[in-house]
């Protein structure tokens, strides 16, 4: 891997580097193991790989505190892997079993966490964006200080309620940080095709909020530009626009055949700025840890992967009378 | 251990395909997320990653072999120090899937669970004690007062809307609350529906109770997939986890003379939402009790008013705390000649022509169902097992509206009672005229009405 700027000198310390690879490395193998069951016809319907993305959410939920909500679209595995929901659960979810997170009746697109403050899991492009406002106002009217993260995609930041939600969030100063992961194609359409000016982090100027972009294959950057955003937030000044850069390797969705983008701009990608390449760079340059370390580390995650697909294989499917549950309270 | 790579579906759909291209050969090493062969779907093709990190020890399947059922074995990876010879001899043809992805479940479910009884018992208590001291009220005040009530009990219930604060509401219904209750709990909006309807929403999955009013429920239909989609829905999506308490409401249908966009009735396409319960009172006694059940409720509740109804007085009990639950249909009028079913404006119609129809000697019972969902099919269903005869009233168009349902269940549950085909009296099949004279030829009459029961009565 090419060497990047201010690789060697980080002074981050060994456990929070080995924390964002292990909780960045979780996110890959678990989407390729999820890719593989997929492949096996155990998982169906749409099935959105967060692969290549990993330290966006790591990142941001390193700079989260305890009691902070977050709310995202249908790419949102690594978001509930990263926010500490069980992996067993999702894996089963993704299944349709009765052991997943919602019981298997919502699927990849649609799992929620109240106990891990996780809303979701929308399959609607933009439609989490009023919603992540909507818990900010909600914290705002209890008064009790929490931020949310409202993360989406470059495809739902031309989306018409996401300039209504800035309008209302600026107005009445919500505390929401708005995480606009800008991977490049709005599903088969890159950026410059669909988007009439690029930089996203600018799209709340007309509004009053400001915004950065941050580099999102470099954990820590995204960590200090999270942490930024968050006390801005949490100081009363209302919401904050984080654009993270991030790349994803996959398709949009496991049906994708990728013919709008070169194998060789993915190839690159992948070889130049790997986020979990450059967080093992650090590890091993800043001789925190040795390659049998980090191999031990692959042996742990692998078997917490293994676990979860094999739970997600042996759960039953749910009882036929949960077809008439929870559609009302 | 050697691991077998197998034919992966590559598409919801897909059940096999070709394998158009290894981009690896025995004995090479591969890393997982590598790009190991090119499939070919019905639909393009596809790169195909590994998964497992290792060294192609066989490749079973070769290229260009069609037809490779999803699942089969195609190549097998072996791991460091192993083995080449120790994995197993290619297969000459493609296998069929030795373990198939799990069916789903085939047992059918019964339908929705409408058991039939065969004599429905309707309800018919009282909503309040015989004796209760009676106040008159329009429905405005009522729903003011509903709100203020709840708002009053519990602090985690807002409103939301354009013009509802300062203002004091386009149609008057939220007057003095902002004075009562501050900026912090009465919150006017910009007009964007679709942004202030999701964030409402979503402070309701956070645990708040909002009151989000529409000036008029045409203008929600920007909001609707905020409605639909993540109020009703999420419940059932998180496995019961994640509630939305929340309440729509608004004027509803037509007003007077303001032509086809503002001049809509929702209550057909809110009633189809499961997820949803729908609201549309009639009286303003009824306004009250079921605003207040509605506020209370841990579902999103869509509460249809009607701008013509605000004005009207109705008999209000005056009691401290006085709720109508849902699913109970009010009976208006007993009658035993035919029954009259109508809910919200429809009812003044319906109430009109049962005069007409009494003075000409014909008794009808007229049934105001309250509430769309839950819908009291008992009350419906007993009434015509007495009288035999139906007539619905609404005012929303005629292609799948609630008078269809209704003939539809009266159908099923009291074929056998039934002495002439169920009529349904709706509004007419067009956008809503401006000119006087054909926007009254639009709505459904009170002559209608009465030739409809004429009708099923044979007279």
């Amino acid at each position: 891997m090419a060497a990047r700027k201010g690789a060697a000198k980080s002074n981050t310390s060994r456990e929070e580097l080995l924390s964002y690879y292990r909780e960045m490395l979780l996110i890959r193998r678990f989407e390729e193991k999820a890719g593989q069951l997929y492949g096996m016809g155990l998982i169906g319907g749409f099935c959105h790989l967060y692969i290549g993305q990993e330290a966006v959410v790591v990142g941001l939920e390193a700079a989260a505190e305890e009691g902070d909500k977050r709310i995202t679209s249908y790419r949102d595995h690594g978001h509930m892997l990263a926010c500490g929901m069980d992996p067993k659960g999702v894996m089963a979810e993704l299944t349709g079993r009765e052991g997943g997170l919602s019981k298997g009746k919502g699927g990849s697109m649609h799992m929620f966490s109240k106990e891990k403050h996780f809303y979701g899991g929308h399959g609607i492009v933009g439609a989490q964006v009023p919603l992540g406002a909507g818990l900010a106002f909600a914290d705002k009217y209890k008064g009790n200080g929490r931020v949310t993260f409202a993360y989406f995609g470059d495809g739902a930041a031309n989306q018409g309620q996401v300039y209504e939600t800035f309008n209302m969030a600026a107005l009445w100063k919500l505390p929401v940080i708005f995480v606009i992961e800008n991977n490049q194609y709005a599903m088969g359409t890159a950026q410059k095709r669909s988007t009439s000016t690029p930089e996203l982090h600018t799209r709340g100027l007309a509004f009053g909020i400001a915004g950065e972009t941050v580099d999102g294959m470099d954990v820590l950057a995204v960590k200090a530009a999270g942490e930024k955003a968050v006390a801005a937030c949490r100081a009363g000044n209302g919401p904050y626009i984080l654009e993270v850069m991030t790349y994803r390797y996959r398709g949009h969705s496991m049906s994708d055949p990728a013919k709008y983008r070169t194998r060789e701009e993915v190839q690159k990608m992948r070889d130049e700025r790997d986020a979990i390449e450059h967080v093992r760079e650090l590890l091993i340059q800043g001789k925190h840890a040795t390659e049998d370390d980090l191999k031990a580390i692959d042996k742990d995650i692998k078997a917490i992967v293994n676990e979860a697909a094999e739970f997600s294989k042996e759960s039953p499917e749910p009882a036929l009378s949960e077809l008439w549950t929870d559609i009302y309270a | 251990m050697a691991t077998e790579i197998l034919m992966p579906a590559l598409s919801p759909t897909m059940e096999e395909g070709k394998l158009a291209k290894w981009l690896v050969k025995e004995g090479d090493k591969v890393t997982s997320g590598q790009i190991i062969a090119e499939i070919e779907t019905d639909k393009a093709t596809m790169e195909f990653e590994a998964v497992d990190e290792g060294t192609v020890g066989r490749i079973l399947v070769a290229e260009g072999a069609e037809g490779v059922k999803v699942n089969t074995p195609i190549a097998v990876l072996v791991e460091e120090g192993e083995s080449v010879s120790a994995a197993p001899a290619p297969v000459a043809t493609p296998v069929a899937a030795a373990a198939p992805a799990p069916t789903p479940a085939a047992a059918p479910v019964a339908a929705a669970p409408v058991a039939a009884p065969a004599a429905p018992v309707a309800d018919g208590s009282p909503d309040w004690p015989a004796g209760t001291p009676m106040k008159t009220m329009t429905v405005r005040e009522a729903l003011r007062e509903a709100m203020a009530e709840e708002m009053t009990r519990d602090e985690d219930v807002y409103l939301m809307g354009e013009e509802v604060g300062e203002y004091q509401g386009a149609y008057k219904i939220s007057q003095g609350l902002l004075d009562q209750f501050g900026d912090k709990r009465v919150i006017d909006t910009p007009i964007t529906e679709h942004g202030f309807a999701g964030i409402a929403v979503g402070s309701a999955m956070a645990g708040l109770r909002p009151i989000v009013e529409f000036m008029t429920f045409n203008f929600a239909m920007q909001a609707i997939d905020q409605i639909i989609n993540s109020a009703a829905k999420t419940l059932y999506m998180s496995g019961g986890q994640m509630g939305c308490p929340i309440v729509f409401r608004g004027p509803n249908g037509a007003a007077a003379r303001v032509a086809a966009q503002h001049s809509q009735d929702y209550a057909a396409w809110y009633a189809q939402i499961p997820g949803l319960k729908v609201v549309m009172p009639y009286s303003a006694a009824d306004a009250k009790g079921l605003l207040k059940t509605a506020i209370r409720d841990a579902n999103p509740v869509i509460f249809l008013e009607n701008e013509i109804l605000y004005g009207r007085s109705f008999e209000v009990p005056d009691l401290p705390d006085f709720t109508i639950p849902f699913g109970k249909a009010r009976v208006w009028r007993e009658g035993t000649d035919v029954t009259l079913v109508s809910f919200g404006i429809g009812m003044s119609h319906t109430l009109d022509a049962a005069d007409k129809l009494a003075a000409e000697g014909i008794s009808a019972e007229v049934i105001d169902l309250r509430t769309l969902r839950p819908i009291d099919y008992d009350t419906v269903i007993a009434s015509v097992m007495k009288t035999n005869r139906c007539v619905t009233v609404e005012e929303g168009w005629p292609v799948a509206s609630i008078g269809n349902h209704l003939s539809a269940t009266i159908m099923e549950r009291a074929f056998d009672w039934l002495d002439a085909p169920v009529i349904n009296c709706t509004g007419k099949d067009v956008p809503m005229p401006y000119a006087a004279n054909l926007e009254k030829l639009a709505l459904v009459t009170s002559d209608e009405v009465v030739a409809a029961a004429k009708k099923v009565t044979y007279r």
